[in-house]
């Protein structure tokens, strides 16, 4: 026991030594959370839009006035023709124009039917899609209102239906995600890079020639790095809630034993990448591409499971952060219990199991 | 005693070692000499059982290498060829690290270590990264030593040294021996063999001979030539195409030269050279060292 704390303390030693790593690895969640929340924002937050009103009755000002109103749009450009429209988009400053059709007003009254063109530019397809379903249902609602005084329907032709949650808050998808990536990074690559480390320098040599067990070996190498994810889940939680409003509507406990769950399963990746790895580059280049990118990648963060091909789909079901994800997104926005999650848990523990498992097995007492 | 018996190691059809048979006893300070690429590092690796043999079979102490490798592992102190320390932790750390891994502290073993570490005690809250390469290797063999053990095998601890500090850390090697610890190490220097109750000469590994050094010289039958002239590399070019040779090689200045015969004939050897247009020709006969020995014994392997 005496043995395998002097054995924590040195690898302790060892982060705080290198200042430079902790530093980065405490403020990389930081820096990613800041960049998913206001660079590479999904939200659409005074998008830049253009009108082209043929119309230019009192009913196409009230919908100009509700969409410009709605926080989304800024209006940069009233257009007079159609002429007008590929010159704007080419600027690039405009995201989005809405055409009124002539007598727009007039024909609502008189057939109850008038039709609005939204014309988006597709460069952005994300954003496109985004503009389009914001500026629907926009229009919706002010067909709504204005029916609410009439009895027969006035249809204005802009049919869709919205799946989204309402805000579309980006952020309930990049929190999780972010926490996916971080405590990846951490666990698996630093700890698969800190035993490579100990192979490169030759250490490995003498710790196996002393009386430490390999499981000791191990579990010493493992506790400073769980410790740092840790300390870096609740930091990443608690810049969720605080600033981005990331709800935590299930069991805290829950959401933290989860995510323990999680840095223990990418522990064991970690130990079993360095069993393979002989050098600290070996061991960050499988890291890496073996497991950050698949993270960023296949398990939904950025992309949608559902909307891969079937191939990947299939390939995502061995990606332990997609179990992790599905889950705690679960715990956190849907507020689920155990009895929802048990079976992500259950293919977690799974997994690190045979993880620890392959490891013992290929970890050596000896050289070779 | 420490028994290595038919001792192989393969790497594939790679011969890393071949038959490697010998014995060191209690108390002894044996010398492994042999170049880079020899087979040193496999064989101590084998003995300190963090490689299991091909073939036969090595005894420490009457411990198997590869049945009793944990008992083995604690009363050795092993050094392996780079000086394996933590650079980002101080000389205390690493000493203490060591220390109580091993099961022991640095209060305890103070008196095992004292002579070694007392050099560098100074400048204990240093890194050891920061450390010149004889302050390095003097912590390395502290670490190797702190668990007082049996055996030391010390894989190239003066690779990388300057002459003064290796002649501190042969000197404190002899110290250690004094004191009953048998030390197995290894070098490519052929002068330190000199230092050693026994040395083996080892070249792709195989063992070339195992005795005592003065020994190995003595026993050196053919008659070995010091020969200096002006331009030392034409003097070698000529005295390699000159018809009686064996080998010849350079020696800083001079070139040892071996012949065939017995005996050379020195004025026809004088006329031969005067005619290849060399002046200040010195020819003297002298004792075979180390090093001639073992490029003899290469050669008759290779011839």
């Amino acid at each position: 026991m005496k043995r395998f704390r002097a054995f924590i303390i040195k690898e302790f030693r060892h982060l705080f030594r290198d200042w430079r790593t902790a530093i980065v690895l405490f403020t990389i969640p930081l820096i990613q959370l800041m960049l998913f929340g206001y660079v590479i924002t999904t939200e659409i937050k005074n998008a830049r839009i253009a009108i082209l009103d043929f119309s230019n009755d009192e009913i196409t000002h009230q919908i100009t006035n509700k969409l410009l109103a709605s926080g989304y749009f800024i209006l940069d450009a009233g257009l007079k023709s159609i002429d007008e429209v590929e010159p704007a988009f080419q600027k690039g400053k405009i995201k989005e124009v809405i055409v009124f059709e002539p007598d727009f007003g007039q024909k609502l009254i008189k057939t109850n039917k008038a039709s609005i063109q939204i014309l988006t530019d597709a460069s952005d397809p994300n954003m496109a899609s985004l503009l389009d379903t914001y500026t629907r249902s926009i229009i919706v609602s002010f067909q709504n209102e204005l029916n609410k005084n009439q009895p027969q329907g006035k249809h204005i032709i802009t049919e869709f239906r919205m799946f989204y949650n309402e805000g579309l808050r980006s952020a309930y998808m990049f929190v999780p995600g972010t926490m996916a990536m971080i405590l990846m990074l951490i666990s698996a690559l630093m700890t698969s890079v800190s035993i490579a480390r100990e192979k490169e320098m030759g250490t490995m040599e003498i710790l196996l020639v002393s009386p430490l067990k390999p499981s000791q070996i191990i579990l010493g190498k493992l506790i400073p790095y769980m410790a740092l994810a840790f300390a870096d889940m609740l930091v990443i939680l608690l810049i969720g809630h605080v600033v981005f409003g990331v709800p935590v509507r299930g069991n805290l406990l829950l959401l933290i034993g989860t995510g323990t769950l999680f840095i223990l399963l990418a522990l064991s990746l970690g130990v079993l990448i360095s069993t393979i790895a002989r050098t600290q580059q070996v061991a960050m280049i499988i890291s890496l591409i073996g497991l950050m990118l698949p993270t960023i990648l296949l398990s939904g963060f950025i992309f949608p499971i559902e909307n891969m091909p079937e191939i990947l789909q299939w390939f995502s079901v061995i990606m332990p952060p997609r179990w992790f994800l599905s889950a705690i997104k679960d715990i956190m926005l849907k507020g689920a219990g155990i009895s929802y999650v048990w079976d992500n848990l259950l293919i977690m523990a799974f997994m690190m199991l045979f993880f620890i498992l392959l490891s013992i097995k290929k970890f050596k007492t000896r050289l070779e | 005693m420490i028994k290595a018996q038919q001792l192989t190691k393969k790497y594939g059809t790679t011969v890393a070692l071949g038959n490697v048979s010998f014995q060191v006893d209690e108390g002894e300070l044996f010398g492994f000499i042999g170049p880079d690429g020899a087979g040193k590092s496999t064989l101590f690796r084998l003995l300190t059982s963090l490689l299991l043999p091909s073939s036969g079979k090595v005894e420490l102490f009457g411990l198997d290498t590869v049945k009793d490798y944990k008992k083995i592992r604690e009363i050795t102190g092993y050094m392996p060829g780079r000086f394996s320390l933590y650079p980002d932790l101080s000389v205390e750390e690493n000493l203490d690290f060591f220390a109580t891994v091993f099961g022991t502290s640095i209060q305890e073993n103070y008196h095992i270590i004292h002579d070694v570490y007392s050099h560098i005690e100074p400048f204990k809250t240093r890194l050891a990264g920061k450390l010149s390469g004889g302050m390095k290797q003097k912590l390395a063999l502290s670490c190797a030593l702190i668990h007082n053990p049996r055996v030391l095998v010390l894989d190239e601890p003066t690779t990388g040294v300057d002459a003064v500090s290796r002649k501190e850390f042969w000197e404190l090697l002899r110290s250690l021996k004094s004191k009953g610890i048998t030390i197995i190490v290894s070098t490519p220097y052929m002068d330190e063999a000199g230092l050693c109750d026994r040395v083996a000469l080892i070249h792709h590994g195989r063992l070339l001979t195992v005795d005592k050094p003065g020994a190995i010289t003595s026993s050196y039958e053919k008659q070995i030539l010091g020969i200096v002239a002006d331009n030392t590399y034409k003097l070698l070019d000529s005295l390699r195409k000159y018809p009686d040779v064996l080998h010849a090689y350079a020696f800083g200045q001079q070139v040892h030269y071996t012949g065939r015969k017995a005996s050379a004939d020195l004025n026809n050897m004088r006329a031969y050279l005067g005619q290849c247009g060399h002046k200040d020709v010195q020819i003297m006969q002298i004792k075979a060292g180390i090093e001639d020995v073992f490029i003899d014994l290469v050669q008759d392997r290779q011839g």
